[in-house]
């Protein structure tokens, strides 16, 4: 894989000298992906699973295929592939759809490193069923662990709903093991993938877990849309939130019956251009593999720690993270402070607490600076960040902080 | 030399440093706002004492960046002692001047004039502008 190379894929880099920090929080574009929507609203700009002239069924058949194509890229079948508007999206319907299935008895185990769009949700739904929210213990260095798990898990747990891949320290959650576990005591697993999908192989089958959502937009993809998969006979029980055309089966006039998942959790028109788009970033992403995008990943983040760890003034929060994620401040600068000094060296990186407040508390910091890779980030890249940090703390250290 | 280096040099860190009429005060007279800017963490609350339409003191208390923070002593400095009118005029000219609006020129923002230098850091005018924000509540 060579980064450098795919850098010429995306256009934005033909606006300045970008060095792109942020990819956890949204990735950037390839024209590939620009093209495949702009081919929706050029030559076929109609809407799908509605006309039966030759347009439609062509724009129907290029969204099914789509849905097909993201399928297969996570091993799922085609009737396990919802669409939504994003992972934030897929996590807060599940809840609210699982909640029927839920009460006080139950127990729904979660974790302090979740991200806000998987924590609240079911914290919302413990609050209004009286079902028990349980935290994980976290390891010092705020890992989920498999021991740490069997501490919670009990024969009253529902639900388990734990992050692939923290958003803010990077760490992967052994999720084969505690999914085992899980079912052994009939709890249902939600996943969290939105850091995951994106940047390793994510083979539901494999993984065995009943539910699994991700986002476009950190995948290449427009934003907009999203997945939830679940497993068939799981999306066969639950009920839909939103009623309306598309979704519906017959209607009477005291009753109605929905079409089979996943139709009947996606009524009104969807985001059909997102959808090929989102079709086309998985076919970006297979041509380079996604064992070369992790293996890409690890190496920049483990040069960039090798050359972290030789600075005086920077705190690292997740030394020992497995993926491109770095969470960090400058020694006694918040880290909006320090991220206004990046901005000037057209390094985009993020500060704040990163929808993951219960991290913070965790750090006990107010927030983090935080830098993390794709497959169109180079070694010059992390030579160029690390120039204007070991500046950054120069300067801040000469104005006073 | 940065754009960001002439902003700090200035007046911003000598009032982060050294924040004027910091800490809060248990006392009725005062009323207080507090606001918070979630996407950052900034973390403000203002308190002012109004007697016979005077704004007779300013105290803050909270955590942020240097911005925000500095901000906060700036405006406990800068208010202190203004009629209610005169306060709430220079608040809103303020604002309107960081959100390169029309303002009113002849105003002496005294230090406060330095933060005209963080328009040039749009994603930071939010934390130029909060404490002001909450000090306007605290008249209402």
């Amino acid at each position: 894989m060579n980064a450098l190379k795919l850098k010429s894929d995306f256009p934005v880099f033909d606006e300045g000298p970008l060095v792109y920090l942020d990819t956890a929080a949204s990735s950037l574009t390839p024209k590939s992906v620009i093209d495949a929507m702009d081919a929706y609203y050029k030559t076929m700009p109609v809407n799908v699973h509605r006309g039966v002239y030759q347009m439609s069924y062509e724009a129907t058949r290029k969204y099914e295929d789509a849905r097909e194509n993201i399928a297969s890229f996570i091993n799922a079948d085609f009737e396990e592939i919802v669409f939504t508007r994003g992972a934030s999206s897929a996590l807060n319907m599940l809840a609210r759809m699982y909640e029927p299935f839920i009460d006080e008895n139950d127990e729904i185990i979660i974790s302090e490193i979740e991200h806000h769009s998987h924590l609240l949700p079911w914290q919302q739904v413990a609050k209004r069923t009286g079902a028990k929210l349980v935290y994980v213990p976290l390891t010092k260095e705020g890992r989920i662990t498999v021991d740490n798990f069997k501490k919670v898990l009990s024969e009253n747990t529902k639900i388990v709903a734990f992050t692939a891949v923290s958003n803010v320290l990077g760490y992967r959650t052994p999720l084969e093991e505690i999914i085992r576990l899980a079912h052994e005591k009939n709890a249902v697993v939600s996943v969290d993938a939105a850091q995951g999908v994106p940047h390793e192989k994510v083979d539901v089958k494999a993984l065995d877990c009943d539910f699994l959502a991700f986002s476009g937009h950190k995948m290449l993809g427009p934003t907009g849309i999203g997945v939830l998969y679940g497993k068939t006979d799981l999306l066969d029980k639950l009920e839909p939130l939103e009623y309306g055309g598309d979704m519906v089966d017959y209607t009477y006039k005291e009753n109605a019956t929905w079409k089979d998942a996943p139709y009947k959790f996606e009524t009104g028109t969807p985001p059909i251009g997102e959808v090929l788009g989102l079709g086309e970033a998985v076919n970006y992403l297979r041509e380079i593999g996604m064992d070369a995008v992790s293996a890409h990943e690890s190496e920049l983040q483990a040069y960039a720690l090798e050359r972290l760890s030789q600075m005086d003034g920077i705190t690292v929060y997740n030394k020992t993270s497995e993926t491109g994620i770095i969470a960090f401040n400058i020694d006694d600068v918040h880290p909006h402070d320090a991220v206004t000094f990046f901005d000037e060296d057209d390094i985009a990186l993020r500060a704040g607490h990163h929808c993951a407040q219960l991290v913070m508390a965790f750090l006990n910091v107010p927030a983090t600076l935080r830098a993390s890779f794709y497959l169109y980030n180079t070694k010059d890249d992390v030579d160029r960040f690390i120039e204007s940090l070991s500046e950054a703390r120069n300067f801040f250290t000469s104005v006073g902080f | 030399m940065r754009k960001l280096e002439q902003l700090y040099r200035q007046i911003i860190m000598d009032h982060y440093k050294n924040p004027r009429n910091k800490g809060l005060k248990d006392d009725e007279g005062y009323q207080s706002d507090h606001i918070k800017n979630p996407s950052c963490g900034d973390d403000i609350t203002i308190q002012s004492k109004v007697e016979d339409g005077i704004v007779k003191d300013i105290r803050h208390e909270g955590s942020g960046c240097s911005i925000c923070c500095s901000s906060a002593s700036v405006l406990s400095e800068l208010l202190k002692g203004k009629t209610v009118e005169e306060a709430e005029y220079i608040a809103k000219n303020y604002l309107l001047m960081l959100m390169d609006k029309d303002y009113d020129e002849s105003i002496d923002f005294e230090d406060a004039v330095a933060y005209q230098g963080v328009k040039q850091f749009p994603a930071r005018i939010k934390c130029a502008t909060i404490a002001f924000k909450a000090f306007q509540n605290t008249l209402k």
